[in-house]
């Protein structure tokens, strides 16, 4: 029986993890190399690295982390952040990351998602979504859910599904930062039109949210968070052994 | 020393770190004399069989391989390299794999239930088949391990030394004398993936 994945999130900038609270008022954390080992010995399941430099020397610094990292932690590891070309699914995936997740990269030219499953397999691209309720619909985000694209978010997945996406995580622009629980509603509203792995991001504050999340909707295959790891509010291997209690398949 | 046979597949970063981890030293090598001299052989493989064994066929590696596992040497095969080890695999046609464990590669759609996802991607336990393999010396039942696959390995019964429950029972670890497998990915597997290279480097014959 496969497992529930828990994944720490780390947003990486300048070669340190912040986390914002919906985004904003970002603050430094740790080293991504300390914290991914820390995580690996303690639970982790996969690490996701979203790089938010906007610089070249800060991209640099990013990738030498990330060979850093893979050096050292032999747990899957998705690299996300500034992926607009297939040449960059190379660079991140030469520095040892397993999955490469895109965003902007492929609103801006959906077709990336075709060009890097043809190169690199279904199994290497994740589309993360970042998707906030607007008039009455579920609208998709970009640039790190400052700009709403205007397009419909559930059909917009299942079109990057359709071409290649083997995965996706789904963070609700909603309910991050709350810590009030995941959302349901809208993951459940993309459960219900793709077959692959969906991961859900944007609300966990606590170990009964995760455990809501994976009885409610069984579809889910994993749960991201970041400060709430970060920050030691939530220790992993407490959240395996109460999933374990509650029979959720969990790695123990 | 041990060589990780590159043929052009992959990206082979985070396996030979893996190595580097448990204290090991490997070589990720194209040459076939090294690969002669070598006292074990690691096949990795990511991607499509039938690209893949194009290379390692027109490469020459694909045969070196097959000499050296007939005299004795102890060979893994990862992932995709484990599946390239049986004699054909029916991933997008019938193609010829090394055949040098009895057995084919069939889609996992063919038994498994449909509401399950493909790939059969994720962490799950193994559940060990006959007497432990000395490839489980440092692991135990019930361990988990990483996968990430669509296809397996099937009418192998006799080398199936480990398998997972994914709506069905699919084989997770092969092996046939000096020859042996692994579908999932050691190198992603924490310390119990370690812990398997760790003894496979280790072992006599294996």
């Amino acid at each position: 029986m496969i497992t529930k994945r828990i994944i720490p999130c780390l947003d990486v900038k300048d070669g340190r993890v912040v986390k914002g609270v919906n985004f904003k008022d970002l603050n430094d954390v740790s080293s991504p190399v300390e914290l991914a080992k820390y995580y690996s010995a303690n639970g982790a399941d996969e690490l996701v690295f979203y790089d938010i430099t906007a610089s070249a020397e800060g991209r640099a610094l990013f990738t030498d982390i990330l060979r850093e990292t893979a050096k050292s932690v032999f747990i899957p590891l998705t690299v996300g952040g500034g992926i607009n070309t297939t040449a960059d699914f190379d660079r991140v995936l030469k520095c040892g990351a397993d999955k490469v997740s895109v965003n902007s990269g492929a609103i801006r030219n959906p077709n990336l998602i075709y060009e890097a499953a043809k190169l690199y397999g279904d199994q290497c691209v994740v589309l993360s979504a970042d998707v906030k309720r607007v008039d009455g619909e579920f609208r998709v985000f970009a640039k790190g859910g400052r700009e709403d694209t205007g397009m419909e978010a559930i059909s917009w997945i299942k079109r990057c599904v359709d071409m290649g996406a083997g995965e996706v995580v789904l963070n609700s622009i909603d309910t991050d930062g709350v810590k009030g629980g995941f959302d349901i509603e809208m993951l459940e509203a993309v459960c219900n039109v793709v077959s692959v792995p969906v991961i859900a991001s944007g609300g966990a504050g606590k170990i009964s949210d995760f455990i809501e999340l994976f009885n409610t909707l069984p579809k889910v295959d994993a749960g991201l968070a970041a400060s709430i790891f970060h920050f030691g509010e939530v220790a992993i291997n407490d959240l395996k052994l109460e999933m374990k209690k509650c029979g959720i398949p969990s790695r123990i | 020393m041990i060589v990780i046979v590159d043929y052009g597949v992959g990206n082979l970063f985070s396996l030979q770190s893996s190595f580097g981890a448990i204290g090991k030293d490997v070589r990720v090598t194209s040459d076939a004399d090294e690969i002669r001299n070598a006292e074990k052989i690691i096949l990795p493989g990511v991607g499509a069989f039938e690209d893949a064994a194009k290379k390692l066929r027109e490469s020459g590696l694909g045969e070196v391989v097959t000499q050296e596992a007939k005299k004795g040497k102890p060979i893994l095969g990862i992932c995709l390299g484990m599946q390239l080890l049986f004699d054909k695999s029916l991933e997008y046609g019938e193609h010829k794999g090394l055949g040098l464990i009895p057995g084919v590669v069939k889609p996992i759609s063919d038994v498994i239930p449909k509401e399950l996802k493909i790939p059969h991607m994720g962490w799950n336990p193994l559940i060990f088949k006959g007497e432990k393999h000395p490839l489980f010396k440092y692991i135990n039942e019930g361990d988990h391990v990483y996968f990430v696959h669509s296809y397996y390995a099937a009418d192998c019964e006799e080398s199936v030394i480990a398998e997972s429950e994914y709506g069905a029972y699919l084989t997770a670890a092969v092996a046939k004398d000096n020859v042996c497998g692994c579908q999932f990915h050691p190198e992603k597997s924490g310390d119990v993936g370690l812990a398997i290279l760790r003894a496979f480097c280790e072992g006599e014959g294996i």
